[in-house]
């Protein structure tokens, strides 16, 4: 069931300020999130003022800066820097996206940084994954054919190409499984136990829509479910925040729509 | 190693509504459910017109004075409005479902327009009901 509010041990306090851009002209303040399993307290909002002279363009930049120069113990994942490995997403400024592909230039005022909302924190903003991991796993995401091998790849036609890479190159293998989307959607926020999300959903359909995939009329059967696709409520928060372009409300209605035309 | 894991604390909640910018896609929505909500009471209001309009003229009384009170001509008020927004919105949820403008460009732009909508046939509404409807009132 849905619930509003975060749970007790989940509200979060205000925390400490660190100015480390004194007599800088160009500063900018960053409210982040922190959660240490180690000191048993509630989260809180520490805020830290850097000089953006001397830290790079984007938000990732930033939250490295305040690792290096002012606090070692902040922890947050990342990896490739160029959004496509899908580590730094996080809640940037009210949006879920890739603190390295988000410029800082684009927040006004302070820039506040949360983990992926509703879910559980590992420390600080890690978020844990495991879930939508094991919701990725239960769509079976590799090509399932009965048919016997060629001697070469299975080859498709441009057109059906297309429905996996998108003409503008947005189609759903495009998706880096950054879970931005899922964590924006109040559906997944309030059914996230059962309800596969967006993220999983575009996958599914990638693998639905796949000339060479012959399972698609199982893959349907596993989604047939109250819960599992039809949480899906057609918000649309998924396709306004994700950082590739993509479109999951688009994979979301074409599974639907799938679902109506085998009846 | 199991040990110290059972000791820690439990993992929170990150924060979600407290945090997420609202935007045209989700405020839609929660609108849509809350104008369903209120068509329910809205249907229990326009039962009992009914009721009261078959049992006689001492029953309609008391129907008419409800509705001409404060309380109530807000509720017609609000009655009118989820109407408005919920026909409106349930169109667009139509083409959705059909596949069609599922992208955000259009999201914003039916979006905007189902909210003038249903403000231009609010307020027609009541001026119609205000002008012409002068014994009702």
């Amino acid at each position: 069931m849905a619930k509003f509010t975060l749970p007790q041990n989940s509200k979060i306090k205000k925390g400490k300020h660190i100015d480390a851009a004194k007599g800088a002209k160009n500063a900018k303040t960053f409210k982040v999130y922190r959660w240490d399993p180690d000191d048993g307290g509630n989260p809180r909002m520490d805020s830290y003022r850097i000089n953006l002279d001397e830290c790079g363009p984007m938000v990732l930049d930033a939250v490295i800066y305040i690792k290096d120069k002012i606090d070692a113990t902040l922890t947050f994942r990342r990896s490739c820097r160029e959004g496509i490995c899908g580590s730094c997403a996080m809640n940037i400024d009210g949006t879920n996206t890739l603190a390295c592909t988000k410029a800082i230039d684009d927040i006004k005022g302070d820039a506040k940084i949360t983990p992926l909302p509703h879910m559980p924190v590992v420390k600080d903003l890690v978020p844990d994954l495991n879930h939508v991991y094991a919701q990725y796993t239960s769509i079976e995401p590799w090509l399932k054919a009965d048919s016997p091998a060629p001697n070469r790849e299975r080859l498709q036609s441009a057109d059906d190409a297309n429905l996996l890479n998108g003409e503008d190159g947005h189609g759903p293998a495009g998706c880096i499984l950054c879970f931005c989307c899922s964590t924006s959607c109040p559906s997944y926020w309030w059914n996230g136990d059962r309800f596969l999300g967006p993220a999983i959903l575009l996958q599914a359909y990638r693998w639905i829509a796949d000339s060479r995939d012959e399972a698609t009329g199982e893959r349907l059967d596993a989604l047939e479910d109250p819960f599992k696709l039809y949480r899906c409520h057609t918000i649309m928060n998924c396709t306004n925040t994700c950082p590739k372009g993509l479109n999951p409300a688009k994979a979301i209605a074409e599974i639907k729509k799938l679902m109506v035309a085998r009846r | 190693m199991s040990d110290s894991k059972a000791q820690k604390p439990e993992r929170p909640l990150s924060p979600h509504l407290q945090v997420y910018r609202p935007q045209m896609t989700s405020m839609t929505s929660i609108l849509h459910r809350a104008t369903g909500a209120a068509l329910s009471i809205g249907l229990a209001l326009f039962s009992w017109w009914l009721v009261a309009a078959s049992i006689g003229p001492e029953a309609y009384g008391v129907f008419g004075r409800f509705v001409s009170s404060k309380i109530g001509l807000l509720m017609l008020l609000g009655f009118t409005i989820a109407t408005y927004y919920h026909l409106a919105n349930g169109i667009r949820h139509l083409f959705w479902d059909a596949g069609k403008g599922v992208n955000i460009k259009s999201a914003y732009a039916t979006g905007a327009f189902i909210l003038f909508f249903t403000l231009l046939a609010t307020v027609g509404t009541w001026y119609c009901v205000i002008v012409y409807g002068g014994a009702f009132l």
